[in-house]
């Protein structure tokens, strides 16, 4: 596969002497505690599963094409559609954002040899294949088919053993979480280089501290949902069992006290990787650093207290259906003032219109729209019509699509560089942007209109009136699905044989680029001193040039 | 162009996108049409979001796209951009003005919440109504004949989530929905498998599940509610159109959720009440010297 033809060259001296000079790419496939290898363990491994997913999404909107259940089974639809949200989340947006650039980039990003516990962060990424393998083998007993969500009675009924591979898989995913959450936590605090105060540091770092904190507090909620959930499938209790005076009004306060967060544990690191690749790509400072800083945390503490946005029809006292109305319109606040500031970056700047810039520009403007219908979704009067809605669809696949998965492209395209020594073509970045930008419009913004008009989500079949915008929606999925070709073929091609990449292609500042590309095992041979702050473009004296040597 | 004060420029832009964002809030687009009186409420509410969202994204998508162009690089410029790290006075703007946006819209959606009947919900306004129908309140109960006869006697219904209402209704409903149908039950002792209501007449559905959670929605009065197995639910409506709609199950149920659909028919009061007796008369014909009685009446 692609990590075989990572380029192998001897001439680092490594600074530790046992060490030796780097990886071969059998270390890929084991238990390596490199922070870079893992991070790219990392992105493999969640791009596979993108691919998966993917896959899963073509065939939905194959049946969907017409009204009629003719194409797939519905029960094989209802597995496609529980593991397709899984696999997006667990398996590519969170693996991908937090375990692949949060390992490769932190340490690099503050002058850190390595996480604080490497063998720890081993871990965390070992934890995840047997994750995938659970969720892709429970296919043979049917598949999960309850939802993403899972919610009980249904997931106490359809296809037990599928659905406690499901709730196993999650709960490792979650482990995995957690592990990789003190890491990031305990690195961030302990292990900055001397001369960077806590104002200097990247943006992206920021973005991952208020991600680590999230995602301690919320997961373990989630997990023990899922144990709930698993002990009634196989232990006989009942506590999400009606007729045994079950509750399973709980199970959705637990699994949305978690998954509200989740969705921002998905964007948060995105939005950090736009604070970074703007500024490069604009060569300007980034505006407002201590207002994005401070609107993470915003977003963190009050991204707390939303959840029952997702139950506005489900069992909810009226006063609840209020309260959260109000919080979740005013998590649009902070989200806002971080769309503002990278818009304001924009301005005065001399914009390289790299594939990095052309995805976070797109990203800019497809997260708007998700972020806008979040809103209308967030009250609750029109919640009542449009949950459960295509209209809800719409909505996520905007900031999922239009917000992680273009962020995700915008950080591999910005990145791949430093993490393989070799540039990626870009022309054939730009059409991947064109195919993507075009696809995910095509497929994702008719869906309001098929929300708005009546047509429920999760359903194999559907009235035959909605039968003309699903058509489109299926054609934009596969420009979608056809899109990736180019990604794939200028990733393989370039990690092998592409043009070679200096320690700084992008003359950027923060301190991954004082390195050579790839870095060295162990990051420096003598660690960086912080002459200037992360985004210093345009200030004077901090001209910084391409080839920046890293034993200065 | 480079003559034009920007102040003009900004007027021409600001006019340009309010016109549009009024027009795209006045068009009610993509709703299908309003048969409730909680429609015109919820479109309403939503249009208004609408109309700011739209002119919110003009704005915003055409100043990223403005600057895009702007202050793209120029052949042979190598050179940085400008040195703004930040502005206090602009930050605070793009901060207070979207938190008062968001908040009149929060003060907004309470009241529409009110007016939709939201915090009557559980109030017991439907509770002790299973067995009552205002219209007719000298009809014997048929529900209690039922019981009479050996049946079972219906069991208490206490809604605890919804809209509901404090006044008798005058038509009330029990749903049930399992997988995959919904059955309706009239307290005339009539089960159906679509819902017949009069047309201007206030409506209470009781709401519940025997499996699995199932969500009651009809997308042309724009009410949801989920039918919970353990909890009761409810729905207070008026119907405002004569016609029949679209009863969609909103949560997914098992592999033919997407086939959980039957209809609602909005009837005239005269239609609603022949469709009552036929009913009766075909389910009961043991009832049919009570209701002949009053079909003649
Ligand atoms: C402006 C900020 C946002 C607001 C106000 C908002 C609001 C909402 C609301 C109210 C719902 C529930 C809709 C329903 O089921 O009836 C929802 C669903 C959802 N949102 Fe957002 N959202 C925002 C941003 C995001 C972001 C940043 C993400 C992820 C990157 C996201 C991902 C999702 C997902 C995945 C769902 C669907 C969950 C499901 O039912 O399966 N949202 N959003
Ligand atoms: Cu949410
Ligand atoms: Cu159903």
């Amino acid at each position: 596969m692609a990590q075989a033809q990572l380029p192998v060259s001897g001439e680092f001296s490594a600074a530790g002497g046992h060490h030796p000079t780097a990886w071969k790419w059998y270390d890929y496939f084991t238990f390596n505690v490199d922070h870079k290898l893992i991070g790219i363990q990392y992105l493999v491994f969640s791009f596979v599963f993108y691919l998966v997913g993917g896959l899963m999404a073509v065939v939905m909107r194959t049946e969907l094409y017409t009204p009629d259940a003719d194409v797939i089974d519905p029960n094989l639809y209802n597995a496609l559609l529980t593991n397709h949200g899984t696999i997006m989340i667990f398996g590519w947006v969170v693996p991908a954002a937090i375990g692949g650039f949060g390992n490769f980039l932190v340490p690099l990003m503050i002058g850190a040899r390595d996480m604080a516990f490497p063998r720890l962060n081993a871990l965390a990424f070992w934890l995840l294949p047997p994750a995938g393998l659970l969720l892709v083998g429970s296919f043979f007993f049917g598949g999960a088919q309850a939802g993403w969500t899972s919610y009980p009675p249904l997931s106490l009924i359809t296809a037990n053993t599928a659905q406690s591979m499901w709730c196993l898989s999650i709960i490792l995913a979650g482990t995995s979480s957690i592990l990789g959450s003190v890491n990031f936590i305990v690195t961030m605090v302990k292990m900055r280089v001397p001369s960077m105060p806590w104002d200097k540091m990247p943006l992206f770092c920021w973005a991952m501290m208020a991600t680590s904190i999230l995602a301690l507090l919320s997961t373990p909620v989630l997990a023990i949902g899922l144990i709930l959930l698993l002990f009634d499938i196989n232990f006989g209790t009942s506590f999400f069992k009606p007729d045994a005076g079950g509750n399973v009004i709980i199970y959705q306060h637990l699994f949305w006290f978690y998954s509200h967060p989740a969705v921002y544990l998905m964007i948060l690191p995105i939005f950090g990787i736009m604070s970074e690749v703007i500024p490069v790509h604009a060569r300007k400072p980034i505006f407002g650093y201590k207002a994005i800083v401070g609107s993470s945390m915003v977003i963190c503490f009050i991204g707390l207290f939303v959840w029952v946005h997702h139950m506005f029809t489900s069992g909810t006292p009226p006063w609840m259906r209020m309260f959260f109305t109000i919080s979740t319109l005013i998590v649009a606040v902070p989200t806002g003032v971080k769309i503002f500031s990278w818009t304001a970056t924009l301005w005065g700047g001399k914009i390289r219109y790299t594939s990095a810039m052309l995805f976070a520009i797109g990203l800019l403007i497809m997260f708007v729209v998700g972020g806008l219908s979040g809103v209308t979704l967030g009250t609750a009067p029109v919640d009542i019509h449009m949950h459960d809605t295509y209209y809800v669809v719409a909505h996520f696949h905007y900031v999922l699509f239009g917000g992680s998965v273009f962020g995700l492209y915008a950080g591999i395209y910005h990145w791949f560089p430093k993490m393989t020594g070799r540039m990626l073509n870009e022309p054939l970045g730009k059409v991947h942007f064109i195919l993507t930008l075009i696809g995910a419009n095509l497929t994702f913004l008719p869906m309001h209109v098929l929300g708005t008009q009546g047509m429920p989500r999760r359903v194999a079949m559907y009235d035959p009136q909605f039968t003309q915008i699903n058509q489109i929606c299926t054609i934009g999925a596969f420009i979608l699905a056809f899109s990736v070709i180019p990604f794939l073929v200028n990733v393989i091609w370039s990690w092998g044989w592409g043009e070679k990449a200096s320690g700084n292609p992008w003359r950027a500042l923060t301190l991954e680029w004082t390195t050579d590309s790839p870095p060295m095992i162990e990051n420096w041979h003598r660690l960086p001193v912080l002459t200037h702050g992360p985004y210093d473009y345009g200030l004077a004296g901090h001209a910084p040039s391409e080839t920046t040597p890293s034993h200065v | 162009m480079k003559q034009l004060p920007a102040s003009i420029w900004t007027l021409t832009v600001g006019i340009l996108v309010t016109l549009i964002a009024l027009w795209a809030g006045n068009q009610n687009l993509f709703f299908p049409e309003q048969a409730s009186v909680q429609a015109p409420l919820v479109d309403h509410f939503f249009n208004l979001m609408f109309m700011i969202a739209v002119a919110l994204f003009l704005l915003v998508a055409g100043t990223i796209i403005f600057f895009a162009v702007q202050y793209r690089q120029r052949p042979g410029d190598e050179g940085d951009g400008v040195p703004l790290e930040g502005d206090f006075s602009l930050e605070a703007y793009w901060t207070l003005i979207p938190a008062v946006i968001v908040i009149v819209l929060g003060v907004y959606s309470v009241q529409v919440f009110t007016e939709m009947g939201g915090f009557a919900a559980g109030g017991g306004g439907g509770n002790h109504l299973l067995m009552s129908h205002g219209h007719q309140p000298h009809q014997p109960m048929p529900a209690q004949l039922v019981s009479d006869d050996g049946a079972e006697p219906a069991p208490a219904f206490k809604a605890e989530y919804g809209l509901g209402g404090s006044e008798r209704p005058d038509v009330t409903v029990t749903v049930t929905g399992m997988q995959y149908a919904w059955i309706f039950n009239y307290p005339e002792g009539i089960t159906a498998g679509e819902l017949h209501i009069p047309v201007n007449k206030s409506v209470q559905l009781n709401i519940k599940a025997t499996d699995v959670i199932h969500s009651f929605w009809v997308p042309q009065f724009r009410l949801k509610q989920d039918a919970i197995p353990g909890h009761d639910t409810e729905l207070r409506f008026t119907a405002t159109k004569v016609g029949d709609y679209p009863v969609v199950c909103a949560e997914l149920c098992g592999g033919y959720h997407g086939a959980m659909r039957t209809r609602v028919y909005v009837h005239t009061q005269e239609e609603y009440d022949r469709w009552l007796a036929e009913n009766q008369f075909a389910q009961h014909p043991d009832l049919s010297k009570a209701v002949a009685v009053h079909a003649t009446e």
